[in-house]
């Protein structure tokens, strides 16, 4: 009948199919072999050119076929005249349109496209630049592209404001991508950089250099930064899961670096020894640490706190046996770190046994570096915004941890209570990353902690029962005499724990404590409880040897007193200890 | 013409190209069913037809004129028949409105303007039957317009009767290739804005005699629907193939008319994030809702307590602003406030889901106009097959007395032509078959403005508009607004359609509408008003009013007809087509309860041609198509042409272009492999 359609068996169409994959691979083959034979007899002519392309126009991803036709062009540009050369690199480009057509995420093809962009004697970056916004507008979050885009922008010096709108208008379409928001992010302080600030008079600024260009570069003036709020805002109260925009709003609230600078210098008569603290880890060996002791400099070994440290921001040195040790003298000493070009005194005066010198934690800046030191203003409407979300969404974990943040920000201790209920929300709406948030509060009680003990001017650090999982900023703790973690839920006192070198008593009962590894060389320590742990073997005791004035021990409760021969084996390896509790 | 080598046996006869008949035509064919599929007009797609202005104006006149009264002719049927008489009357389209505002240029007068004002010509309706006001020209032996035709007729021309007349050009023509070929390097022109395009000076005026002549650069729908992207049209569009016959635009924006001014609707999440009139709050509150609303279903808890109220108040209720509940119950759902909950959630949701499969709105555009898709669908039927004849009709049934099943009809050239299935237009039905003619109307307006109705960096806009009753009582009018990229309008104008369900004329219903939202120049060619915010508002340049009849919500049980003939009813007020896909495939399944609705069409190199043994060796792809060797079986799509409408909307103008070049291929002969 007319028009009756008839069509082929499904089997007939797979044979088909089959040979005609067949016949394709044998060709593919027979033409890899030649191309191979031929660059091993170093040939570089125009048929190789040909047939790496028939190859790589149905398979892009070899790397071996890229080089070869680079040593190819690079033959030729020798051998051609200029104009020759153009128009072979232009073809070159033409050619890997078509492979990027067949693979747009082909390592092999945007690398060789940006080589051949850069070898183009007249190249033509607006073609360049379109054929980017082309790929971008097919897959947004191709970064094979971004990349290469990032070379042409690079190349053609596209002026940066226009950088920005072509980031308005990826974000307008889609919010959801990395790559628009931080390329905004490296954009905006070079077109709307923050204004040059008066160095803040509570900084000695005698010892602080001219501000180096860098610690201005990620900022972006105020004027603009309320823009970028207001843009970001409106990402994520449109959907407030996507992560983009938060990491964004996270850039924005800032990170604001600290100064470089000794935060505080410790010296002790009894043990000759003097101990400093920096503003960040230093590298002992390479950072240029000078002691110079009434007006004399000293030479002395610094090492770190604790030998698993290269880097560390706590230093300590021994002076030379017998410089200070007489009580009735008066000694000034100044610790020089001619890396950062800064220095700080210290006095001991007669009488006193030891002597210190810093800044005190409580000069705002310390804590509040997870975010930058803005108006007040500002973050208290960011604040109430953030508030305003989570009205509508109380159980939106970026939100939460948001507003966390800004109350950080805004006031630590003020906002104690409400930051304790919103980790615990927290945990509950996102058990995954629970332990994240443990460690997160465990900082922020930390840095609370210190807080108060600073304002109480005592060097005693007392923070039990607040589920603590984690220690940090123990360099701020190189003065407290006495700890107390009692009832948290610590596994170990880390190496870090070395830089509480003036520590005397630790109280650590009630975790599940199984490695002391940070109870090393710890000059003071006279007395340390850690009932109801979790420590089992004696090597586990092992860090406690080397801390000379160790008298009391208890170790009721944990699995080690039920060794064999436990008293005679501590009596051994701890001979100091007069007082010990099993 | 040949219409007495028509053969005198078919398994299924259609009569009306309008989107639900050429769906069924092509669904039979694509099985081998042996289809005739005849329309008595000059042009195909029935009321779905897309005209040029030119093609607009002959369409207007024909329902002006009086056609011949229905003569009941003695049919001559065997012993142990019956004829049944078709009318040959379309009674379909009513109060037929125009007007002109655009100015004349003198020496143009003989475009048929008598005098320049105002209402420079209209038609005013002759109030004195009702039903016998509008009368078709049955056969019309003038044909003055062909642009409607689409490439599948040329398989119409090889074995249909009007052989002869697709083949000779009206004079002063362009080719229609020709033409396509010359929009798409216009559109091209525009897309790279050269200084001259994209500035004009001062605003070049529209004249009417400049409308005439650029007539071809329209394709005016006459219904005006859009095609939800996850909707029964698009679905079957892609599922049959047929999605290669034509091309599509995403529509780009929403709008809506509330208080006063034009503003976008905030549907996807790249609006709400941009939008500038939401405040943060409402922004979240609005996206809350509307992922509510996407599995709505999952939620019961959230609107149990509403099952029994009405969509509004269960609004209400969701602490959303009054911004918000306007832009959800009129521009998202597109309902009234009176539907209960559930419709109105399973309205958004449908919103929702269409939402981003191929853009940033749910609505796809077919490029010049609504007419192509029904023309794609025969194009199908003529592939498989089926024989095509326009200005063709059924004069009557012949029906078997014994099983009341109709045997036979006899057309219009008096052939008897048997079949086994009949499926007419409701529109060919005569009074005497009707048991109950409550129908609805539609009321329609055609717009040609100057400018956008809400400006914006891009000229080149599509936009759905929604206008709520202007006042209590009046009807809830829908608007789309084409650009000229959509080849339905001459650059520098864009093309209005707005419908409603008629309550009076449509003039009646749809006139408040364009006087609030557009400029009615007093005198022709004057220049537009400025609006109340300042911002100009488009002038009319030409406007049409016309009732259409909507026999949708029709039952079959109301025609009283034998029961192998099915009657598909007219298009619906409906913004999308899923009621004439629905009905299309309902009818298929009574004549072919076995057989499988619109499979996908094969790729060609999956045909086995007659005398040609199944393709063992396999063509290499160096090797030439087969399909070339064979250019006689009909239409043969070009290997390459596999993409579905998604990609269309994209890659339009060179996808259009190779559409265009299958048609050339064509006509190859056999030799040149």
């Amino acid at each position: 009948m007319h028009g009756r359609v008839k069509l082929k068996s499904t089997a007939q169409q797979e044979e088909e199919k089959r040979k005609e994959r067949e016949k394709k691979l044998k060709i593919y083959v027979t033409a890899r072999d030649a191309v191979f034979a031929k660059r091993k007899n170093g040939m570089l002519d125009d048929e190789a050119l040909l047939l790496t392309q028939q190859l790589l126009s149905s398979n892009p991803d070899v790397a071996t076929l890229w080089n070869y036709r680079r040593e190819i062009l690079l033959h030729l540009e020798t051998i051609r005249e200029e104009v020759d050369v153009q128009k072979m690199y232009e073809d070159e480009l033409s050619f890997l349109e078509s492979c990027l057509k067949v693979n747009p995420k082909s390592y092999g093809s945007w690398h060789h496209r940006g080589w051949v962009s850069a070898r183009l004697p007249r190249p033509d970056w607006t073609r360049e630049l379109g054929l980017c916004d082309r790929c971008l507008s097919l897959d947004d979050r191709n970064f094979h592209c971004w990349d290469y885009r990032r070379m042409v922008v690079k190349m053609s010096g596209v002026p940066v404001d226009q950088e920005l709108q072509f980031t308005d208008r990826l974000i307008g379409s889609n919010f959801s991508n990395y790559s628009s928001w931080h390329y905004r992010s490296t954009l905006l302080p070079l077109l709307h950089p923050e204004s040059p600030e008066p160095p803040s008079p509570c900084h000695q600024t005698h010892h602080s250099p001219p501000t180096s260009p860098q610690s201005h570069s990620h900022r972006v003036c105020e004027e603009q930064l309320l823009k970028e709020y207001e843009l970001v805002q409106n990402a994520f109260f449109t959907d407030p899961n996507d992560q983009s925009a938060w990491f964004y709003y996270r850039w924005l609230l800032g990170r604001a670096e600290r100064e470089e600078m000794i935060s505080c210098v410790f010296v002790s008569r009894e043990e000759e020894r003097v101990a400093v603290a920096f503003s960040r880890p230093v590298n002992v060996s390479s950072s240029g640490l000078m002691l110079v002791l009434d007006g004399q400099p000293q030479r002395v070994e610094w090492r770190s706190v604790h030998p698993s440290f290269k880097h560390s921001p706590v230093c300590i040195c021994e002076l030379p046996p017998g410089t200070i040790s007489d009580i009735t003298n008066e000694h000034n000493l100044t610790v020089h770190w001619t890396e950062k070009h800064t220095h700080r005194d210290c006095a001991l005066y007669t009488g006193r046994s030891v002597s210190w010198c810093r800044d005190s934690a409580t000069d705002q800046e310390l804590f509040r570096s997870e975010l930058s030191v803005e108006k007040t203003s500002v973050l208290q409407s960011e604040l109430q915004s953030c508030n305003q979300l989570l009205e509508l969404e109380p159980q939106n974990k970026w939100c939460l941890l948001t507003i966390i943040l800004l109350m950080r920000a805004l006031d630590p201790l003020g906002y104690e209570r409400e930051t304790l209920s919103h980790f615990q929300t927290l945990k509950e709406v996102d058990p995954m990353r629970g332990a994240y948030y443990g460690d997160l509060c465990s900082k922020f009680m930390i840095e609370n902690t210190i807080l108060k003990m600073e304002y109480a001017e005592v060097r005693v650090f007392s923070l039990s029962d607040k589920n603590l999982t984690t220690l940090c900023h123990l360099d701020q703790l190189l003065l407290v005499t006495h700890i107390n973690l009692s009832s948290n839920q610590l596994l170990r006192l880390p190496p870090q724990f070395a830089m509480l070198q003036c520590l005397e008593v630790l109280e650590a009962d009630n975790n599940a404590i199984e490695n002391l590894e940070g109870l090393y060389h710890l000059p003071k320590l006279e007395d340390v409880s850690l009932k109801n742990n979790k420590l089992s073997r004696l090597s586990d005791l092992q860090p406690l040897a080397s801390c000379p004035k160790l008298t009391r021990l208890d170790l009721r409760r944990n699995p080690v007193t039920q060794l064999v021969n436990i008293e005679s084996e501590l009596a051994e390896l701890l001979p100091s200890v007069t007082d010990l509790l099993l | 013409m040949a219409a007495d080598n028509l053969p005198s046996v078919f398994d299924v006869i259609i009569l009306g190209t309008g989107l639900s008949e050429s769906v069924i035509a092509a669904a039979c064919s694509r099985v081998g069913q042996r289809v005739l599929h005849v329309d008595r007009r000059s042009y195909y797609a029935g009321n779905w037809a897309s005209f040029t202005f030119n093609g607009l104006l002959s369409w207007i006149e024909e329902y002006k004129q009086a056609g011949p009264s229905d003569e009941a002719a003695q049919e001559k049927v065997e012993e142990g028949e019956e004829a049944l008489a078709l009318s040959s009357l379309d009674t379909s389209i009513t109060n037929v409105e125009v007007f002109c505002y655009a100015s004349e240029e003198p020496e143009e007068v003989e475009e048929g303007v008598k005098d320049g004002a105002a209402a420079a010509w209209s038609v005013p309706q002759t109030p004195d039957s009702e039903g016998e006001v509008e009368r078709c020209l049955l056969e019309s032996s003038s044909v003055e317009e062909e642009e409607a035709v689409l490439a599948g007729d040329e398989v119409a021309q090889a074995s249909g009767p009007d052989a002869g007349a697709e083949e000779t050009q009206p004079e002063g023509e362009v080719p229609p290739q020709a033409y396509e070929t010359q929009g798409e390097w216009q559109d091209e022109q525009q897309a790279s804005p050269s200084p001259a395009e994209s500035q004009p000076e001062p605003k070049k005026q529209i004249t009417y005699t400049k409308i005439v002549k650029e007539g071809r650069r329209f394709n005016i729908d006459l219904v005006s629907k859009l095609m939800y992207s996850r909707g029964s049209l698009v679905d079957l569009l892609i599922k049959s193939n047929v999605s290669r016959y034509a091309e599509f635009k995403n529509v780009t924006r929403i709008l809506t008319y509330r208080n006063g001014k034009v503003e976008q609707v905030p549907c996807s999440r790249a609006d709400v994030f941009g939008s500038k009139q939401l405040t943060v709050v409402e922004k979240r509150m609005l996206m809350k809702f509307l992922t509510f609303c996407l599995d709505f279903e999952q939620h019961p808890e959230e609107y149990q307590d509403f099952s029994v109220h009405s969509f509004w108040d269960f609004l209400l209720t969701k602490k959303l602003t009054e911004n918000l509940r306007h832009f959800i119950l009129h521009s998202i759902a597109m309902v009234t406030p009176d539907v209960c909950t559930v419709e109105g959630l399973r309205a958004t949701q449908h919103f929702l889901r269409c939402l981003g499969r191929y853009g940033n709105t749910p609505f796809l555009f077919p490029l010049y106009g609504l007419g192509e898709i029904p023309q794609c669908f025969c194009r199908m039927c003529a592939v498989f097959g089926g024989i095509y004849c326009l200005r063709q009709s059924v004069r009557c049934l012949v029906l078997d007395k014994e099983s009341g099943k109709c045997k036979a009809v006899i057309d219009s050239n008096g052939q008897r032509i048997s079949c086994s299935h009949f499926v007419v237009e409701d529109g060919y039905i005569g009074l005497d078959q009707r048991k109950n003619v409550d129908s609805r109307q539609i009321s329609r307006a055609v717009l040609i403005t100057d400018r956008s109705i809400l400006p914006s960096d891009s000229e080149q806009q599509i936009s759905l508009v929604t206008v709520p009753p202007v006042e209590p009582g009046s009807p809830v009018v829908r608007m789309v607004e084409l650009c000229s990229s959509t080849m339905t309008c001459m650059p520098g104008t864009y093309l209005v359609h707005l419908t409603c369900s008629s309550s009076g004329s449509a003039r009646e219903d749809l006139a408040p509408v364009v006087s609030r939202l557009f400029c009615i120049p007093v005198s022709p060619g004057e220049e537009s008003k400025e609006g109340e915010e300042g911002s100009e508002v488009p002038s009319v340049l030409w406007a049409l009013y016309f009732n259409m009849r909507d026999t949708s919500a029709v039952d079959r049980s109301s025609y009283d007809l034998p029961s192998n003939v099915h009657v598909c009813t007219s298009p619906d007020a409906a913004l999308g087509s899923d009621h004439a896909i629905k009905l299309a495939e309902a009818v298929f399944r009574q004549l072919l309860p076995e057989e499988e609705f619109c499979p996908p069409a094969p790729n060609p190199e999956d045909i086995i041609y007659d005398g040609e043994g199944p393709q063992g060796e396999g063509p290499g792809f160096e090797e030439a198509d087969p399909a070339e060797a064979l250019p006689s079986q009909g239409e043969v799509e070009s290997a390459e042409r596999q993409e579905e409408a998604e990609d269309a909307g994209e890659t339009g103008d060179v996808a259009k272009q190779e559409t265009v070049a299958v048609a050339e291929n064509e006509p190859r002969p056999a030799s040149e492999e």
